[in-house]
């Protein structure tokens, strides 16, 4: 005799599923206009994000050295982590299937999230060139999160910037 | 003791005709980084530890395409600036600075429309650190949008600001 198969629903394809993921990311991105003011995008590896600001010369802060200004340094920063934030808000709606999921591929998104306070530690001069920046959601709640983000450019274990914020989350009605 | 109080009262009152000289010499300083003019970032004044900047509303600065409202990064790079400039211009004779941190409070969000207004004081200065307060506003000084505390490096070694601050003394307020 030979086992009943269970019954689940095919996976759907790769690339399916891909489009959907990226199409979502660069809506909530390619909104931003202060987003594209400084150049910033972002790779995503599933729901993982990396922020990669593209270097170039209005960025520069003291033109002597020559440095990343640091307030380049602390707007990458902060929106690589409220994007993070918004993001995971985003993947979590799309994930779970039903009226959430087809709100998102609608183009209905959740309202980005406040910045409260935002602490950026400046660890090295910005050199100009490309810089990198990773977020971590250290706690979501229904209204306050609390997110640490750390940059870096040539090397990943040499941080230039480190920065924690925390943000308030909008009610929707 | 020198004849400059480190710690003198920062906003001691110069004559007008100094403070006049001192805000076209900002100018001409933040006109020279290519970020601060990218931004169109203006200077009011600045006098013995204190410095007053302003950024006029941008659609390029926009954090959230549904408000319209500018993005927290630009009341960082604002700030920021601000607080450096407000460094240099304390009577303790600083000739450089860098960021070491930088804590934003973000009262409520910027009004569509209006150009940013904000001061910072650098209130006290040790032999290596500088400690500086800033606000921002749009219309109202009373009705803040955000807040900054600050810590700089100090350096006082011969460099541009030392030289331009020489060839002023020289040539006479």
């Amino acid at each position: 005799m030979t086992e009943k198969p269970v019954k689940r629903p095919r996976p759907e394809p790769v690339q399916v599923v891909k489009a959907r993921r990226d199409a979502a990311l660069g809506r909530l991105v390619s909104t931003i206009p202060y987003a594209n003011f400084l150049g910033i995008t972002f790779d995503r590896m599933g729901d993982e994000l990396t922020a990669k600001l593209a270097f170039a010369d209005h960025l520069i802060g003291n033109p002597f050295l020559p440095a990343i200004h640091g307030g380049v340094t602390g707007a990458f920063l902060e929106l690589a982590a409220q994007t993070e934030l918004a993001w995971a808000m985003i993947w979590a709606r799309m994930e779970s299937g039903g009226t959430a999921a087809a709100e998102i591929e609608a183009g209905v998104f959740p309202p980005m999230p406040r910045t409260i306070d935002f602490t950026v530690d400046y660890l090295r001069t910005g050199l100009p060139r490309d810089a990198y920046a990773r977020a971590r959601i250290i706690r979501m709640g229904r209204r306050y999160a609390s997110v640490s983000v750390e940059a870096w450019q040539d090397e990943r274990d040499r941080p230039f910037a480190a920065a924690a914020a925390h943000f308030s989350i909008p009610s929707e009605d | 003791m020198s004849d400059t109080d480190p710690n003198a009262p920062a906003g001691k009152p110069a004559d007008d005709a100094a403070i006049k000289k001192l805000a076209a010499i900002g100018q001409q300083f933040i006109g020279a980084i290519p970020h601060t003019r990218a931004l169109g970032m203006e200077f009011l004044s600045i006098n013995a530890g204190v410095a007053s900047m302003r950024v006029p509303y941008d659609e390029r600065l926009i954090g959230d395409p549904k408000t319209g409202v500018l993005h927290g990064g630009v009341i960082t790079a604002l700030l920021d600036s601000c607080s450096g400039a407000a460094v240099l211009s304390h009577p303790s004779g600083v000739t450089g600075t860098a960021t070491i941190d930088l804590r934003i409070d973000y009262m409520r969000p910027a009004r569509p429309g209006r150009a940013v207004t904000c001061r910072a004081t650098c209130y006290r200065v040790t032999r290596s650190v500088a400690f500086v307060r800033g606000e921002a506003w749009d219309e109202d000084e009373g009705d803040l949008i955000a807040t900054c505390a600050a810590a700089f490096t100090v350096d006082r070694r011969a460099g541009i600001v030392a030289d331009a601050k020489k060839a002023m003394n020289e040539g006479g307020a």
